[in-house]
């Protein structure tokens, strides 16, 4: 680009119109330099190139003074000063606003390693966290959920799950009374008998609730939480109950999680079995979570008794149908390694906070 | 169940490493809890025979030459009174660790290992132990009571462990028997289910005897056949009372019973044989040498072995001579006929009694014993009668008397003792199991267990044994019993290949619940889940009226404690509860909510279901907190579900006079916020603000819908005000709010930001600034329009709030 000394051609202007032309220019080589804010750069800008009171448009009323020949040639030299002129404002701003932008940006460090505003953001109970991942699990099976009461009448808690007053199996469950008939309920199961008798198969429910027992010491609270569940239809066996076990395990304790069936008994399944998954801590090869077996006990199944069905007004020559039950608490504790089940209800922020969606 | 596995291998040959069987076990369904080793803490004991034994003098220890086998000849020094040349005792060897004695050398104190030390000058190179430095008692080995040596038998070989040969290596399998096996309470049945996992034949023990003693007349007469389905009396004469042979001792001590006379060990030993509790009664106490079962008169009293009066009702089964109890069937014996050393003449009793009466007397009464508990699991009648003819076998065997044929006996269903024939179809196991077991594997898997199964195309014919109480007459039994000993590893698993398609997931009032924690813990209020239980202190704390709705709570008859004995009908003395917990150890600050049930009762005691009604609780506490950012909480539910609360004032007995409100929706109270009072706080020593808050769940999710209409964005640009009102000190923020919202149409927000007092505004007097924003129809706003809408505003508030613009 060519300087403005190159492209200015007044030299040559006559000679009152030069020096006045020189002059401006002159002050604006002299004071341009001395600008250090673009405000004040701005206001002297003003006092040059401002078109009505500028210095440059005051320069125009000359143009009468000269002879007419001689007119365009001065127009032109007054359009060259100005082009210079807004250059060299336009180019000194730019520097200036680049200088000042430094200064700001400098002004303005800060030490990014400092704590952030906190935004108060809780979490959900460590069981809830469990329920929500197992629901979302079973759901996409197709499960329903379904609650039940908490205060239940001893036919639902036993009778009709096979296990009648005289039963030893009602050893198991130290219950808690409040009525010769009302009971709180020992186990989520009492909720299979309310959805079989409103619902019939194909049936698959989910059943996460309070559950109470009448137990109270290290590892054991006199409430905790079950997550039950139920599936009756045509043609269900054992192998599609360890089928979904299986993706269960896997989705809820990782990939490669194996399942094991072993004999047990609940009154209300036969077969009944206790399900282990393998440790996922050592990968099955034992460590201090599994005792060195390799196993973890998570949960107890079962093919539904067929005389829980009777009760419930489904025919067992047709249907037939698995039940699963664990501990919710039980899980979460080997999900997040907590080793105190009381922890669970207490609400300590120092546990509270520990815990996010 | 205590299973010592030498007892075992009387019935079963056992092949196979404790561990391996106690896999096998597991697998087939008996989990063993532990595995005792009865000599585990023992190391490095062998038999050593004394060749010299010196006397240090003016002591009474003496320097012993030992010959150890190939350890060696040791010097060790002796301080026992019964150490002999010749004799052979137990040598601890360097190294070895016994258990430390007092000096009674009779209570062990842990365990110690030998070192090798000097005595009186004289160097010792191990110790000579007794019974008790090896953990054993008389009963578990003749000789080992003895305060001195252990004096090991003629035969054994000086260098080797003494473990085998004192019985140190036994091992114990502590079995858990499930439910529905009762017939694995003992010996036999363990045994049976190890014969079949080992697939080892089975051997019953003997039970054989010859009936050469006294014949007398003695009759049984049941009259209660419901409690009472089996009951056997044998009289046995010429009865010698002794101490039982040390093998019976030896055997129930390992099971945890300690001996007393060999007929009442006799009843102890079939009891932890066959499962079969059994009674001895002293024929010279049964009056009119009869037995009568029958339920007990009311106020009847029986005194029990333990020197126990009971007084009776007909719930009460009891066992009666010809005129009073003389036993609390399957519970406890009468002192009044019980076998003293003087016995000459016992009638054994060996029954089957209802196990849900001996539960229920058991319980009523507070007394328990071994008999009682294992009737309440369920004994068969089958163990019945083989529990008899074992103990008059072992009356025999132990010479302890001579079995009579005086004998009578009642069973209301003869049959109880047979085999039951029963058929199932191999299709319903397959279809139970998921796979075609293969026929073979049903037949070995039942045959290991006595079913004598055979096949006849889709039949499967079987032979239930008697014991076997628990096979129902459905294929279901039958296909757990072959899946346990075939294995589940066999099956092949799939995923609800048969299952018909259903719609799953959360319901919308699920949802919506799940949405309202969510949109809590958003607001940094983590979640709590407490006991549906609380104490009636609870109520108390909170200051509730005598005749609060709140003290209406449901009891538990049977709590664990008072404190935790009613059902809630309030979720906030857990709140508050937890809220002084925390600040007691040190948290300063925190927020809370809980979302649960509360229980609400029509009538009580309960005649119905009780109400559950869903709640929400929450606290917020702290330095930070007041009552508005409590009601932060709230006002996140109102955004998150897109309603409006609005709050009147109102009082609980808990909260401050001045900091509390009820939260209303569509001018219906769904629940209330509060700062907790002085009185309360003061109580509970707190001194941090705590603010509470609870919600009917239940109400507030019903009347929320959570649809979600969508509006279009206004084509002409929004205008804002902002006006700043002088009102009296008491007009609520709220008052004037609705009084400026309803009156334009066009107003379509109007937030307070501001609240200023001054000496300018004048005393008793506030102003608050509004943010108005108002979103034109069909044209764009000018300023006048806006002007006369705000003009028209501000009349109305003059007129009928009394308001001026600042």
């Amino acid at each position: 680009m060519a300087t403005p000394e190159e492209k200015l051609s007044f030299a040559a202007a006559p000679g009152s119109v030069r020096e006045r032309l020189l002059a401006i220019r002159e002050e604006v080589e002299k004071k341009i330099g001395t600008y250090e804010s673009s405000k004040s750069l701005y206001e002297f800008r003003k006092v040059i190139l401002d078109n009505r009171k500028g210095r440059i448009a005051e320069l125009m009323q000359i143009i009468r003074e000269v002879p007419k020949e001689d007119r365009p040639a001065v127009g032109k030299f007054i359009n060259e000063l100005k082009e210079w002129a807004t250059v060299r404002f336009q180019e000194t701003d730019e520097r200036i606003r680049k200088q000042e932008l430094l200064k700001k940006n400098a002004a303005e460090d800060i030490d990014v390693t400092l704590p952030a505003e906190e935004t108060k953001f809780a979490a959900l109970h460590p069981d809830t966290l469990v329920i929500n991942e197992l629901i979302d699990v079973f759901a996409g099976m197709g499960f329903e959920i379904y609650e039940g009461r908490e205060i239940e009448n001893d036919y639902y808690n036993f009778t009709a799950l096979n296990t009648p007053k005289d039963h030893p199996a009602r050893d198991m469950q130290d219950t808690f009374y409040l009525s010769e008939e009302f009971l709180l309920r020992t186990q989520t199961s009492a909720g299979q008998i309310h959805v079989m008798e409103a619902k019939k198969p194909p049936i698959k429910v989910l059943s996460p609730g309070k559950v109470f027992r009448s137990d109270d010491d290290a590892t054991h609270s006199p409430m905790f939480t079950q997550m039950e569940g139920l599936v009756v239809d045509r043609g269900i066996s054992v192998c599609d109950l360890q089928g979904m076990l299986d993706t269960f395990s896997e989705k809820i304790f990782g990939k490669g999680v194996k399942t094991r069936l072993r004999p047990s008994y609940f009154p209300f399944t036969e077969p009944s079995v206790e399900v282990d998954v393998s440790c996922f801590a050592c990968g099955g090869k034992g460590c201090k979570l599994c005792k060195g077996t390799g196993w973890i006990e998570v949960l107890g199944a079962g093919i539904v008794n067929r005389h829980v069905l009777e009760n419930c007004g489904i025919d067992p020559e047709e249907y037939s149908g698995f039940a699963f039950g664990m501990g919710v608490e039980r899980i979460a504790m080997l999900k997040y390694g907590i080793n105190n089940i009381k922890a669970l209800f207490e609400s300590d922020t120092r546990f509270a906070s520990q815990f996010r969606d | 169940m205590l299973a010592p596995l030498s007892w075992l291998k009387d019935y079963v040959e056992i092949d196979v490493s404790p561990e391996e069987l106690e896999r096998k076990l597991f697998s087939a369904g008996f989990e063993v809890e532990e595995l005792i080793e009865t000599g585990r803490d023992i190391r490095g004991v062998v038999v050593g025979r004394v060749l010299s034994a010196d006397p240090i003098p003016d002591t009474h220890i003496s320097v012993c030459k030992v010959d150890c086998g190939e350890k060696g000849v040791l010097q060790i020094c002796c301080g026992a009174d019964n150490v002999r040349p010749g004799g052979k005792y137990p040598v601890a060897l360097e190294g070895a660790q016994v258990y430390a004695t007092a000096r009674d050398h009779v209570t062990v104190e842990g365990l110690m290992t030998i070192k090798k030390g000097k005595l009186r000058g004289e160097l010792s190179e191990g110790m000579l132990c007794s019974g008790v430095e090896l953990g054993l008692s008389e009963e578990l080995y003749p000789g080992a009571g003895y305060v001195g040596l252990l004096v090991l038998p003629e035969d054994a070989v000086p260098g080797e462990d003494v473990k085998p040969l004192l019985g140190l290596d036994e091992a114990i399998f502590d079995i858990a028997v499930t439910a529905n096996r009762p017939d694995c309470q003992g010996m036999i049945g363990v045994a049976r289910e190890v014969a079949a996992v080992l697939n080892k034949p089975f051997r019953l023990p003997a039970l054989d005897y010859t009936e050469n003693g006294e014949e007398i007349d003695f009759s049984v007469e049941v009259e209660a056949p419901d409690l009472c389905p089996r009951y056997l009396g044998h009289y046995v004469s010429d009865v010698k009372i002794a101490p039982s042979p040390a093998w019976m001792q030896r055997r129930l001590k390992l099971v945890g019973i300690n001996a007393i006379s060999n007929v009442v060990d006799i009843t102890n030993y079939v009891l932890k044989e066959f499962g079969q509790p059994m009674h001895a009664f002293d024929l010279a106490d049964l009056r009119e040498r009869k037995i009568v079962v029958r339920r007990a008169k009311p106020g009847e009293e029986i005194v029990t072995l333990d020197e126990k009066t009971f007084a009776l009702n007909p719930e009460n089964l009891v066992i009666c001579d010809g005129v009073r109890p003389v036993a609390l069937a399957g519970i406890m014996g009468g002192l009044n006929s019980e076998i003293k050393e003087s016995t000459c003449g016992v009638v054994f009793e060996a029954a089957k009694f209802a196990r849900d009466n001996v539960r229920h007397t058991a319980r009523a009464l507070g007394q328990n014993s071994d008999s009682s508990a294992r009737f309440e699991k369920g004994v068969d009648e089958w163990s019945t009668e083989m529990g008899m003819k074992r103990a008059l076998h072992l009356i025999e065997e132990l010479g302890c008397g001579r079995v009579s044929k005086t004998a009578a006996r009642f069973a209301a269903d003869p049959s109880r003792v047979e085999p039951r024939p029963l058929k199932v179809s191999l299709g319903r196991i397959d279809g139970i199991l998921g796979v075609d077991v293969p026929r073979e594997e049903i037949l070995k898997s039942l045959s290991a267990l006595s079913f004598a199964p055979e096949i006849d195309g889709d039949t499967l014919s079987l032979l239930v044994p008697a014991y076997r109480e628990d096979i129902d007459d459905h294929a279901q039994d039958i296909a757990e019993e072959v899946v346990r000993s075939w294995g589940y590893e066999h099956l092949v698993p799939r995923f609800l290949d048969s299952a018909q398609v259903t719609p799953g997931g959360l319901n919308a009032g699920q949802k919506k619940l799940l949405k309202l924690k969510n949109t809590l813990a958003k607001a940094g209020f983590y979640e709590s889940i407490f006991y549906s239980f609380f104490s009636p202190k609870d109520l108390d704390m909170m200051h509730f009226a005598p005749d609060a709705p709140e003290r209406k709570a449901i009891r538990i008859k049977n709590p664990i404690s008072e404190d935790l004995s009613l059902m809630r009908t309030t979720l906030l003395p857990s709140m508050l509860n937890a809220v002084v917990r925390n600040l007691r150890r040190g948290n300063t600050e925190g927020r809370f909510f809980e979302s649960a049930n509360i229980f609400l009762a029509d009538k009580l005691p309960l005649e119905s279901y009780p109400e559950e009604h869903a709640m929400l609780s929450a606290a917020a506490f702290g330095d930070g907190e007041t009552f508005f950012t409590m009601k932060s909480a709230p006002e996140a539910v109102a955004k998150a579900f897109g309603v409006r609360f609005t709050y009147e004032k109102t009082e609980k007995p808990f909260l401050h006079p001045g900091m509390t409100a009820k939260i209303l929706l569509d001018g219906e109270e769904v629940g209330f916020l509060g700062k907790l009072s002085y009185e309360v706080a003061g109580e509970l020593a707190v001194e941090k603000p705590v603010f509470l808050l609870e919600m009917d769940a239940a109400k507030l999710l019903g009347k929320l819908t959570d649809e979600l209409v969508y509006r279009p964005v206004p084509r002409y640009p929004t205008e804002k005000r902002d006006l700043a009102l002088v009102t009296p000190e008491e007009t609520t923020a709220e008052a004037v709010r609705s009084a400026i919202a309803s009156s334009s149409k066009y107003l379509t927000r109007v937030e307070l930001f501001d609240v200023y007092r001054s000496a300018a505004i004048g005393e008793g007097k506030k102003s608050m600034a509004f943010n108005l924003v108002f979103t034109p129809d069909d044209h764009e706003f000018t300023a006048e329009e806006i002007d006369k809408i705000v003009e028209k505003i501000l009349r109305k508030l003059s007129h009928t709030l009394g308001i001026e613009l600042r």
